[in-house]
């Protein structure tokens, strides 16, 4: 299983990989939006990607409406990594095609329970 | 103020595991040692005692009947989460309710139970469903009956307020969206959905009130592993007894009714498993 992580911040990003590694998944990280387009486009689709909502450079709701314009990723499962700031503006992430979210912070069960509602983990 | 001492002595931990036997039932056995600290190392503080041994005087005490509630409520509520083990939901929007919705077209009535509800998650999830993919549900009498031994989480429960982790934990994006509203730094759900639940006490040990409807779908999820077998038996017997003969039970993942005999038989919805009263 393969899963892509975008993030700015080392520990989230370090957090979200080690909890993917221990159920199996290959992970390819990212820290901005558009690195994790290029990470993305130059290899075969993971299985689930999980995006922080604010990044320089791409920011992203920006990433996922790229990924959305693509027809070949519309079924591939997007988890937005927001806080509780931003989740006001969960319904403009919801319109661009965002399939899940959770809130910083959080405790390792929750990615566990994420992956399973958007059907990656049964 | 106190600086609490250490750990938990056996004495306090075994007139603490006969009091909540005594008024719920519930067995806590040595290894649940730890929880018996989680759970009342709070309240310890909260009064100025030192440790469970001197909240185990105070037990004792004349007058301390609301004490000896709280005790038993502090280690008899369950963790509950929206969407628990999502399979019993899925279920009932797939398959149990559109089939219970032919099958009661005559009398225009569902009657639901969760049992042992805690702070609200598993009723307002089932009130979700039924809101989200049965609108024309509206026109019918259906009661969603949410119980729990604890009346101070049952308060907790009727407000419907949530905080940001119990949000976090199983509640699809477009549910949060369109049943809450964001309150400073908790989560209400809609009054809509508030006003579908009749939350009520009720220990499972003790006679059902008289007044319970019979069930269509009942949900017993992760409340009967503290139980004896006897004990389990009851309960589930009783259950049985309050419930139609073509209606369905949710236990939790881990448990059966198997090695118990009490009329029901297994069955498997998707990827569910829930129990079906035997004629």
């Amino acid at each position: 299983m393969q899963a892509l992580v975008i993030d700015d911040d080392p520990a989230i990003l370090l957090m979200i990989t080690s909890i993917l590694n221990g159920l199996g998944y290959q992970v390819t990280t990212a820290v901005d939006g558009h690195q994790g387009w290029q990470r993305l486009t130059e290899s075969s689709p993971p299985d689930v990607i999980f995006v922080d909502w604010n990044m320089p450079v791409m920011n992203g709701l920006e990433f996922v409406k790229s990924v959305r314009s693509k027809p070949q990723y519309n079924n591939l499962p997007i988890i937005m990594v927001t806080t509780e700031l931003e989740i006001s503006q969960l319904a403009l992430t919801m319109d661009a095609g965002v399939s899940e979210y959770i809130m910083k912070p959080f405790a390792p069960i929750m990615i566990i329970e994420k992956l399973q509602m958007v059907g990656v983990l049964t | 103020m106190a600086t609490l001492t250490s750990a938990l002595d056996p004495q306090s931990f075994s007139y603490i595991s006969s009091l909540v036997r005594r008024k719920s039932a519930i067995i806590l056995e040595g290894e649940k040692a730890y929880l018996v600290e989680s759970r009342l190392t709070p309240m310890v503080r909260e009064l100025g005692l030192l440790n469970i041994s001197d909240l185990v005087t105070e037990l004792q005490k004349p007058g301390s009947q609301g004490l000896n509630q709280r005790v038993v409520e502090a280690m008899t509520t369950n963790e509950t989460s929206f969407f628990r083990d999502i399979h019993p939901f899925n279920a009932l929007r797939d398959k149990i309710l559109p089939g219970l919705i032919q099958r009661r077209s005559k009398e225009k009535a569902i009657t639901i139970w969760s049992n042992a509800c805690s702070s609200g998650q598993e009723p307002y999830t089932i009130a979700m469903i039924l809101a989200e993919h049965f609108p024309m549900l509206k026109n019918w009498k259906v009661r969603l009956v949410s119980s729990d031994l604890s009346n101070r989480i049952l308060d907790k429960a009727r407000l419907g307020c949530f905080n940001q982790t119990e949000i976090n934990r199983g509640l699809p994006m477009n549910f949060l969206l369109k049943y809450f509203t964001k309150d400073g730094s908790k989560w209400t759900i809609d009054q809509g959905i508030r006003n579908m639940i009749e939350f009520r006490e009720l220990n499972l040990v003790e006679p059902f009130p008289a007044l319970l409807p019979k069930m269509d779908i009942v949900f017993l999820r992760n409340v009967l592993i503290y139980f004896s077998p006897e004990s389990k038996t009851e309960i589930l017997n009783k259950v049985r007894a309050v419930m139609h003969k073509d209606s369905y039970l949710f236990l939790g993942g881990s448990e059966t009714t198997m090695n118990l005999n009490v009329g029901f038989e297994r069955e498997q919805i998707g990827s569910a498993v829930c129990y079906r009263p035997v004629a």
